[in-house]
């Protein structure tokens, strides 16, 4: 097998990482093992957890679905780079308002794919949340304050 | 003192819903789970794992891994044959239960698929992941039991050497045990003129599937071994790998950081932490293994697995009077830390509510080629809850009146507490009566049957059924001498330590080991309410033996109920130590001195001193009374004197498309007497995550294998976890009666969701089919099964549906013996 590895420059969370991969290097590994972004994480091999769920350009990603080749030249968001300035991103701070977490190991994919939601539909019904977040798994929850967060955030931003 | 009283100026913590002091990290990724550690110099490792449920391993060529790039060492089970002693069961349920030895690295013969055959040690895991495709195994195919009846009757076995699959048979009869009259008598009556139902049930095998996979590393460069582990032990993981592994307690550090989901999935002693650990000494260097999902869905521990036989004797008006209860339970291939136990914590809660003369159960341990089987959230009394919350149903239908009518029959009354149980329990206290009126308003029972009604009337295709639960379990694991007379390995006490810091903020230790559950939380409003420390002001530590250096982890819903007790007693010792020193300071009488909000004062005076200014001055101990001791830190062991009994009545109204078999669920409310309630917002979400974990047993969950052993659902594409869009938003409600058992009137709410929810949602469904002539749908009620369950009067095969009347004959005693693949036999 070949060891060969290519660079890759991606901006995660504002900064502009240059390294060299291995082609097969999916971004989950890169962004974790690499950067250190750890705060992403890995719940499955299949693509069916979403707990690696990331921005890649603003939209989202699995991030174990992606090769980190595939973002060269590419922003990524995690869930490290959303608050500012000390202030949590609405969809965090519902999230810990309405008890949308207890273990938090899904807890950064499902923020960033109730962001991608609410970005893509502003006032979405409890039956277009509970579909937008099919591809996130918890474990914990019951989704029940799930849905409420994102209600919650998707209120905030009326 | 009352913690909540007479505090005219200060709002109690306790009862508030307050946000969780733990999310902050959780929602900016500022975690540390294990597999984020890094150390230097530190190596991984990958599994090379049997794809075979039953073979003997003739040969291991490893030689291509070992030159592989970057790969220090491979470890074969013959390597550490004479090193990896054996992983720990706790609990021998008798004195003679058979059991295979249980190697972390299997070294002559596998016993499941998935089970470890070597382990790759490398610089980094994608070398030891590549290099672990090149180690080469000979495996000789053996026969392999996996159906549990067949293997119950030794068809095939699963150890050759143990000459039986049974591992144990153990019974609890209430006329032996002066509990309660001989249940065969009350058979016998009841077949001549009373009502007998004779079913059998069989609750499939699950996959606990937590979000995080098991991690491990081990750091072997310190003057003692520091394992972190993903984990909800990290005590018992610590003595028992002292006690196995041939290391000195002292010298073993475990470190449960932030630990990502367990419901009683990382209640385990793991071959990988084994594994993990012996690479380390070995190798001398930090050590880490994070597995895959599918290895975490193949070889972490499974749950539940029963055939339940059941035979309830009652008179014609439906008054129960009797329950035979016959198990077989499937252990898998080994016996893990508490195993053998598991269906045996059902042995108390079949009669559940009820109020029977006469009880017998018996359960029979099997093994089989599958992964084994350990505690999954409930572990045993979600499987009791379950038959028994079905039979009332059957009962009901059979005496032709509403399910609730024939509960409320049958239960205990509010004013009959405390009521010694037939299975040999006292229920302190509860009021089933208040919780079902309330959820019967809450769900709009009567308007749901009206509607019900109607459907059925004018033949709609989408059929409306509405399941009863009314459930209790016991818990707050456990009363040490309980455990004790079950030959359980350990005492189910807890630890709780008070610090009180100079600066006037608080360290509160546990020796529970939150994962999820928001201890920090919880236990901060306990202490700020006992101590009149602002909530923010408290630290709760947990989760790592040289912080927390005694406790016995969090599980079976004891983390508050008994740990909460301790931290409450030990409270309390801080006060008493405190108060002399504040009587030195105030110059007066100790026992003029009243404690309240945080201050000592003068009764009767304005003089009074904060547990601040204590602490400081018990910190410079420049002036204190003779002979005290300059500190106000207490710690308390406790060990509870009773379980507790939860209790509550779900209701569950689905909608079933006759036509396809398809199930929508409509509404699902329930009402649950958890006690007081510390934090309603926490309450709730163990609740809700509780609800879906047992509604998905009945709908979703169930880990299938091939004929050769193989685990199919392997990943989360054939391993149903149920997502958002399966789900919906629930109607919850309390009603309190608080527990006498300890100090803050609190029982466990951590699996009283999974229990209760089970056999309502599969009620429902039946409910809804009844007019087919369905009287069971076996879980998970799939709309395969159901579907097929409404064309089997048609003759069509009922596809593993109904069980029922294929359990019939076993108990007919004019035909004993026509089947002897029977559960219990």
């Amino acid at each position: 097998m070949s060891r060969t590895t290519v660079p890759v420059t991606i901006t995660v969370d504002g900064t502009r990482y240059t390294d060299e991969v291995e082609p097969r290097t999916l971004l989950v590994h890169y962004l974790r093992e690499q950067v250190g972004k750890v705060g992403t994480v890995v719940g499955c091999d299949t693509s069916n957890c979403g707990a690696c769920t990331v921005h890649l350009d603003g939209r989202s990603v699995k991030s174990c679905n992606v090769l980190a080749v595939q973002a060269d030249g590419s922003e990524i968001t995690t869930v490290e780079g959303l608050e500012k300035d000390g202030v949590l991103h609405p969809v965090q701070q519902a999230f810990h308002d309405c008890h949308g977490l207890q273990c938090g190991y899904c807890t950064p994919g499902m923020i960033m794919q109730s962001i991608d939601l609410l970005n893509e539909n502003p006032d979405p019904s409890e039956e277009e949340i509970r579909s937008g977040l099919e591809g996130n798994l918890c474990r914990c929850t019951g989704y029940h304050n799930i849905v409420k967060a994102v209600q919650q955030a998707a209120g905030g931003a009326r | 003192m009352t913690v909540t009283e007479d505090r005219p100026s200060v709002e109690p913590e306790i009862g508030q819903a307050r946000k969780r002091k733990e999310d902050y990290r959780l929602i900016t990724g500022r975690t540390r789970w294990t597999d984020n550690i890094v150390l230097p110099g530190m190596l991984h490792l990958a599994m090379v794992r049997s794809p075979f449920a039953h073979a003997t391993i003739t040969a291991i060529d490893a030689s291509e891994a070992r030159n592989a790039p970057n790969v220090v060492a491979v470890l074969t089970g013959a390597d550490v044959a004479e090193v990896q002693g054996p992983l720990p069961c706790a609990w021998p349920i008798t004195e003679d239960q058979k059991a295979p030895v249980h190697p972390a690295i299997a070294v002559d013969r596998v016993a499941f698929a998935g089970e470890v055959v070597a382990v790759v040690i490398a610089r980094s895991a994608v070398a030891a992941r590549d290099a672990a495709e090149l180690v080469d195994v000979d495996y000789e195919d053996l026969p392999a039991a996996l159906d549990l009846k067949d293997a119950a009757a030794d068809t095939t076995l699963a150890h050759p050497d143990l000459g039986t699959n049974t591992s144990a048979t153990w019974i609890f009869d209430s006329a032996e045990a002066g509990t309660g009259s001989p249940v065969e008598d009350a058979i016998s009556t009841a077949r001549d003129g009373g009502i007998l139902l004779e079913r059998e049930y069989r609750q499939q095998r699950l996959i606990p599937a937590f979000m995080e996979p098991r991690s491990t590393v081990v750091d072997p460069t310190g003057e003692q071994i520091t394992m972190w582990s993903a984990t909800q032990v990290p005590h018992i993981l610590k003595i028992m790998l002292a006690m196995t592994q041939g290391i000195p307690e002292s010298k073993l550090r475990v470190i449960a950081p932030d630990v990502g989901g367990g419901f009683g999935g990382k209640l385990q002693v793991t071959p990988e932490e084994v594994i993990t650990l012996m690479a380390a000494r070995r190798t001398g260097k930090p050590c880490k293994y994070t597995e895959t999902r599918s290895e975490s869905l193949m070889a972490g521990h499974h749950g539940r697995d029963q055939w339940q036989k059941l035979t309830l004797a009652a008179t014609a008006d439906g008054t129960v009077t009797g329950l035979k209860v016959e198990l077989l339970a499937d252990m898998g291939a080994y016996l893990g830390l508490v195993t053998p136990g598991i269906p045996i914590l059902g042995a108390f809660m079949f009669n559940a509510i009820y109020k029977f003369p006469a009880y017998h159960f018996s359960c029979t341990n099997i093994f089989t080629n599958k992964t084994w089987t350990d505690a999954y959230r409930g572990a045993g009394r979600p499987e009791a809850t379950f038959a028994i919350e079905r039979l009332m149903d059957e009962l009901a239908h059979e005496v032709g009146v509403d399910p609730l009518a024939i509960r409320e029959k049958n239960w205990i009354k509010h004013e009959e507490f405390p009521f010694a149980t037939v299975a040999g329990l006292e229920y302190d206290s509860g009021n089933y009566e208040a919780a079902t009126a309330k959820a019967r308003e809450l769900f709009g029972y009567d308007e749901l049957r009206a509607e019900q009604k109607r459907r059925r009337e004018s033949g709609d295709p989408v059929q409306l059924g509405i399941g009863v639960s009314t459930f209790t379990e016991m818990c707050g694991l456990a009363p040490s001498r309980v455990l004790g007379s079950l030959n359980y390995g350990a005492g189910g006490w807890e630890h709780a330590s008070v610090r009180m810091l100079p600066t006037g903020k608080v360290e509160v230790i546990t020796g529970t080991s939150a994962h999820g559950q928001g201890h920090a939380t919880a236990f901060s409003q306990i202490i700020a309410d006992r101590l009149g420390v602002a909530f923010d002001d408290i630290e709760v530590l947990h989760g790592d033996t040289q912080v927390s250096h005694k406790g016995l982890d969090t599980y079976g819903s004891r983390s508050l109920v008994v740990g909460g007790e301790a931290l409450v007693r030990a409270a309390d010792k801080v006060i008493e130590r405190a108060r002399p020193i504040a009587a030195h300071m105030l110059e007066a009488s100790a026992d003029d001195l009243d404690f309240e909000a945080g201050r000592f004062s003068v009764r009767g005076t304005d003089q009074g001193v904060a547990m601040a200014e204590i602490a400081l001055a018990v910190f410079a101990a420049h002036d204190l009374p003779d002979g005290v001791e300059p500190s106000l830190d207490a710690e308390a062991t406790y060990d509870p004197v009773n379980f507790n009994y939860p209790h509550g009545t779900h209701l569950c109204a689905l909608e079933i498309d006759t036509e396809t078999g398809g199930v929508r669920m409509r509404k699902y409310a329930c009402v649950d007497d958890i006690g007081n309630v510390i934090n309603p917002l926490i309450v709730a979400g163990q609740v809700h995550g509780g609800l879906v974990q047992g509604i998905a047993q009945a709908l979703w969950e169930e880990a299938v294998h091939d004929d050769a052993g193989t685990l199919v659902s392997a990943s989360f594409v054939d391993y149903l976890v149920p997502t958002a869009a399966d789900t919906i938003s629930f109607d919850i409600e309390h009603t309190t009666t608080p527990a006498l058992t300890n100090s803050l009137g609190t029982k466990g709410v951590g699996e009283a969701g999974t229990i209760a929810s089970t056999p309502a949602v599969v009620n429902a469904v039946v409910d809804a089919l009844r007019p087919f002539g369905v009287s069971d749908v076996r879980m998970p009620c799939t709309p395969e099964r159901i579907w097929k369950a409404i064309h089997a009067r048609d003759g069509a095969d009922d596809g593993g549906g109904a069980t029922a009347e294929a359990a019939m004959p076993h108990f007919d005693e004019d035909q004993a013996g026509a089947n002897d693949e029977g559960a219990g036999r």
